[in-house]
């Protein structure tokens, strides 16, 4: 969504403020904050998509004016309730509790011996890790999954503007890069956001120069390398013609309709185990 | 979990809780009491970010690849499997990492506009002004201003590469060595390695005393 969050080139912000010798956590109830979020996607409830998104459909003045877990803790709430995990009134009630001064009973804290080295224990890492969006190192590398687009391809961010999730940033669409980079095959973040599925197609660095962005005043020698899916791509035909050669990536049938190619499953290619659907 | 900080809203446990420490503990309250999630895992997340994952652990990365060259290239083709070598995992929000390598020609910065999005397992969680409006609007826009801010002019000639985190890539800065630290150990070399070089907001400096510093 056109969000406040998407903030790249934005004016207007002041100097970035540095707190010397800043502590990880300011209060003890981000650090709840933090360790809840981050249990509750490792048990599926919902995935990182999902999480992001609900952040950003705070209210732009809310966002603005509140600390960075002050937006998890909008996000949390608001997808716990969404997703029928807890209702408001219960929440109601146990404010109202914990207000008058009850404590109310909690499961008793049994402080593990070298409790942290559990959560680096490599399985749970790895379950923790793909719950939070760093997904499969084995679709990374799927080759069924056919890239459209290769190092060095002439590409433009597309002009799509949806009112879900989406990872393009408003200051590339429309704008003019070249790909650098191929790195794999990653989930896609809108449709898996939107519950439309994990849809999974290779991911780019695209390089901009800062005059394409910004305006023939900045340096020569500056560029922006933003991580795109290749839906978000569509190819720079005019760069072809303008450099005298064909593009030679993707469907030119597709291409002349300006849809993405679709991934192209290569015959013959055992098709790995399909990536994990959201919970 | 700490007790030496003084926390503003739990010092007085009689006193009406205002703000998010508040519904915090309501939320934890009822999602414990649902069996959703359990106190000592909990504390087990908060103690691993709080305290044993930090920039010491990318530190250690880029003084390795300072005095070996052998492991920098490893780290520069796989960085995911390069920093197992000194003992670290490619955990959460770290799956993806790559090393973007500072030379004279090419100083490398990372942001996250969007977002936060940060090279947990090397760098840990990411400071405040990482996540700000204002080094997220700048960075992509205004980077060598933001180096001003910092403390640093990059020279004129030098090619300047912003990278995005808007995927799945989390990026390390593997800033240059600095000179007058040829007879520092690999511990020594780590102890002068700032989480900031490694963001690509500052470089590694070299005071004379630092390198008559003991290794910690």
């Amino acid at each position: 969504m056109n969000g406040i969050h998407d903030m790249g080139g934005m004016h207007g912000f002041g100097p970035i403020v540095r707190e010397r010798d800043e502590p990880v956590f300011h209060h003890e109830w981000e650090r709840r904050m933090f360790a809840l979020a981050i249990a509750m996607m490792g048990n599926r409830t919902f995935n990182v998509d999902q999480y992001r998104q609900a952040i950003e459909r705070m209210p732009p003045d809310q966002y603005l004016a509140t600390s960075y877990y002050e937006h998890w803790l909008f996000a949390f709430e608001r997808l716990l309730i969404e997703k029928g995990v807890v209702a408001r009134t219960e929440i109601d009630v146990v404010m109202a509790a914990l207000r008058a001064g009850a404590r109310p009973p909690q499961a008793p804290v049994v402080k593990a011996e070298n409790a942290g080295d559990a959560v680096e224990s490599s399985k749970e890492a790895a379950g923790l890790s793909e719950a939070l969006g760093g997904g499969a190192r084995s679709l990374r590398y799927d080759e069924s999954y056919r890239a459209r687009f290769k190092e060095g391809d002439r590409v433009i961010g597309r002009n799509r503007n949806p009112v879900g999730h989406t990872r393009i940033p408003r200051y590339v669409r429309g704008r003019r890069g070249v790909i650098y980079r191929d790195w794999g095959v990653f989930i896609f973040p809108d449709t898996h956001a939107s519950g439309e599925g994990a849809n999974p197609q290779h991911c780019y660095a695209v390089e901009f120069t800062a005059r394409e962005l910004w305006g023939g005043e900045y340096p020569a020698d500056d560029r922006v390398y933003v991580d795109l899916w290749e839906a978000y791509l569509e190819v720079d035909g005019d760069a072809y013609s303008r450099d005298g050669k064909s593009s030679k990536s993707g469907s030119r049938k597709a291409i002349a309709q300006g849809r993405a190619a679709k991934p192209v499953r290569v015959r013959g290619v055992k098709k790995s185990a399909p990536p994990r659907e959201d919970a | 979990m700490s007790s030496h900080r003084h926390d503003d809203n739990d010092h007085d446990h009689n006193a009406p809780d205002t703000g998010p420490t508040l519904r915090v503990k309501a939320l934890e309250t009822l999602l414990v009491e649902k069996g959703l999630v359990e106190p000592a895992a909990l504390d087990a997340l908060v103690d691993t970010y709080e305290n044993r994952v930090g920039p010491r652990n990318g530190a250690r990365v880029v003084a390795r690849a300072w005095v070996d060259a052998s492991f920098k290239a490893r780290l520069l083709a796989d960085a995911v499997a390069a920093i197992e070598e000194v003992g670290l995992a490619a955990g959460p929000q770290g799956e993806h990492l790559t090393v973007l390598e500072n030379t004279p020609a090419v100083h490398n910065m990372v942001v996250c506009t969007l977002c936060s999005c940060y090279p947990w397992p090397v760098l840990g969680l990411p400071p405040v002004w990482y996540k700000s409006a204002a080094y997220r609007s700048r960075a992509v826009i205004d980077p060598r201003g933001v180096l001003r801010e910092f403390g640093f002019d990059l020279p004129a000639g030098v090619e300047l590469r912003v990278w995005d985190s808007s995927a799945e890539l989390r990026y390390m800065v593997l800033p240059m060595r600095p000179a007058g630290t040829e007879n520092l150990s690999e511990d020594e070399l780590a102890a002068l390695v700032t989480r900031d070089s490694m963001i690509g907001t500052a470089v590694v400096t070299c005071s004379k005393d630092a390198a008559a510093r003991p290794a910690k």
